[in-house]
């Protein structure tokens, strides 16, 4: 049996495997929590701003709304070197994990502010009417009654996002940006060898699945309807 | 600088002054639509007293729900000033305004609770956005409201878990939290079922007797006013048409609208009616009894004096708030009616020859 193993995977090297894994891991959590910290205040803005809603302001939405817009629309690999002199400003260099976080950023935040925005929208009316008619300053309504109205729609919302990221973190193996992705192009693709290519597709298909179960008990647990 | 001590002293905490005039000086609202100002309230003279409970009716469209929010605030009034115990209110600042607003519960027909809250929470959550209150003070507050709708054994439980007249209950609750002065209801008892309504305008009633809070009401069902309304506006394509104490618009409807939602709260088809009274003989007169005037075995006593014979078309007993009135059609038949008709006035019967 070990034999087998061995000659089908042959090409495998499980402590590089597992390198590879810890890195995504590494990427998708870092990317994902600064995605969600700057997507959400956009997320409210871009609600709070919107048509109709507590601080209406039709400038300041539509220049937020065509931020995001351009960050949503340019392809994810077309983002990732666009990115590349701004990363290694920021960060000091464009190369392996820490240099992937900036693209991922990019890319996720924007995505994950128009979910949070989505959310928002789909608190009932008047719940807000009701804590402004209570005395609610505007920091309060989102505090008190928005956010909280809408976490279940967040909660799925980061689960989206975090997928989202897992993707875009594969793809940045094109760059140099290490994990998993990384290994896929540089054996599975570059050097032919299949066992590698299946093995780290089967690893991503594992990291999805787990967080959107993970994602999925969050949102019932946070649902009171 | 006295106007801000009127302030402060009448949003301190706890202070209970039963003091709420709420006066409508030429208030007019218009939204602007495609450029163009569609009124939704014409200029409106109006003063709501103290401790009253004030009914606005009319149909869905009619600017009722435009009125009622214009008392806190909620849609800013195009022109006119609102005066609440002589103080503008369109004049506040916005953290006067939210002060204001934490002096003024309100209600609402899809009761808005949050979700997210437990039952306990939700009617603490007014008195957390006040920012005055102590632990102790919010628990104890919570724990006597609970008590007060009936929903001690509920604290723990989400709005989702209740049935809609607790859900109103939790509302009320929540609504008194920060002891208002004013209560407005939002067509409080439209999403309800009848029985449930009644329990919910009982309760309404009692926390007007009780705290002496005034409370305005919306509503589009005619029966909610009678029920428990002192006066009553009815309002038609953003105006009000007819207003004044319940008994008077409810017996005496003069305008077609308040004619209209009488009929309908009676369930009489007008039509029909009409037909009736054709076929009547004789002459044909609605006779209004109110209070004690009502249980008094006044027709048998008149009809042997006059010598009139009588037969009723249609009747209604019933009661406005706690008075008792009868409205009774009847057609005359020989004798004498104008004996009959001063013998009824004298009895304080209200006398209307309809033909």
């Amino acid at each position: 049996m070990e034999a087998l193993m061995d000659g089908l995977l042959s090409n495998v090297d499980w402590s590089e495997i597992g390198l590879a894994s810890w890195d995504t891991l590494i990427m998708v959590g870092m990317s994902l929590l600064f995605s969600v910290l700057i997507g959400l205040p956009i997320g409210v803005l871009l609600f709070l701003t919107g048509k109709r809603q507590l601080l209406e302001q039709p400038a300041a939405y539509a220049v937020l709304s065509f931020v995001v817009n351009v960050l949503r629309s340019v392809p994810f690999i077309i983002l990732l070197i666009v990115m590349i002199p701004f990363t290694v400003m920021l960060i000091g260099t464009s190369l392996g994990v820490a240099g992937a976080i900036p693209p991922l950023v990019a890319g996720g935040a924007p995505f994950f502010a128009r979910l949070v925005e989505t959310s928002l929208r789909e608190v009932d009316r008047g719940i807000i009417e009701a804590t402004q008619a209570m005395g609610a300053s505007v920091k309060q309504i989102v505090f008190g009654a928005l956010l909280p109205e809408a976490l279940p729609g967040i909660i799925a919302g980061i689960t989206v996002t975090a997928i989202t990221l897992v993707s875009y973190a594969a793809m940045s193996g094109v760059i140099g940006g290490g994990g998993l992705g990384d290994l896929a192009i540089r054996f599975g693709y570059q050097r032919f060898q299949t066992d590698v290519m299946v093995i780290t597709v089967a690893l991503l298909v594992i990291f999805v699945q787990v967080l959107q179960m993970l994602g999925d008990r969050l949102v019932l647990h946070f649902s009171r309807k | 600088m006295a106007a801000e001590w009127a302030i402060i002293a009448g949003f301190n905490r706890c202070t209970h002054k039963a003091l709420t005039v709420i006066v409508f000086d030429q208030v007019q609202k218009s939204y602007q639509v495609d450029g163009r100002a569609i009124p939704a309230l014409h200029p409106t003279d109006m003063t709501i007293e103290t401790g009253e409970v004030f009914g606005i009716v009319g149909h869905s469209g009619a600017g009722k729900s435009t009125l009622v929010r214009l008392i806190n605030l909620l849609e800013p009034p195009s022109g006119g000033r609102i005066l609440i115990d002589d103080e503008n209110i369109t004049d506040y600042s916005a953290s006067e305004l939210r002060a204001f607003r934490r002096k003024v519960g309100m209600i609402f027909q899809h009761f808005n609770l949050l979700s997210s809250k437990t039952v306990a929470d939700n009617i603490a959550f007014p008195m957390k956005l006040a920012g005055i209150y102590s632990k102790a003070e919010i628990r104890d507050r919570v724990q006597e409201l609970l008590a007060r709708v009936s929903l001690s054994d509920h604290a723990n439980k989400y709005p989702s878990q209740l049935s809609g007249g607790q859900k109103q209950r939790v509302g009320i609750a929540r609504a008194l939290a920060c002891r208002p002065t004013i209560l407005l209801c939002d067509e409080a008892t439209s999403a309800l079922d009848p029985q449930t309504t009644q329990s919910v305008l009982r309760l309404l009633a009692d926390i007007n007797r009780e705290l002496g809070l005034t409370i305005v009401l919306i509503t589009h069902e005619m029966d909610v006013v009678r029920r428990v309304c002192d006066r009553v506006a009815v309002m038609d394509a953003g105006r009000v048409v007819e207003m004044g104490p319940v008994s008077e618009v409810f017996l005496h409807p003069q305008h077609p609208t308040t004619r209209d939602f009488v009929f309908e709260s009676e369930s009489i088809d007008s039509e029909e009616m009409q037909e009736d009274l054709q076929k009547a003989k004789g002459r044909i007169m609605r006779l209004t009894f109110k209070g004690d005037a009502t249980y008094k075995p006044l027709l048998g006593s008149v009809a042997r004096e006059s010598g009139v014979d009588f037969s009723i078309l249609s009747g209604r007993i019933d009661h406005i708030k706690d008075t008792p009135y009868g409205q009774l059609t009847l057609s005359l038949v020989g004798g004498d009616l104008d004996v009959a008709m001063s013998a009824l006035k004298a009895a304080d019967v209200h006398v209307e020859v309809l033909r």
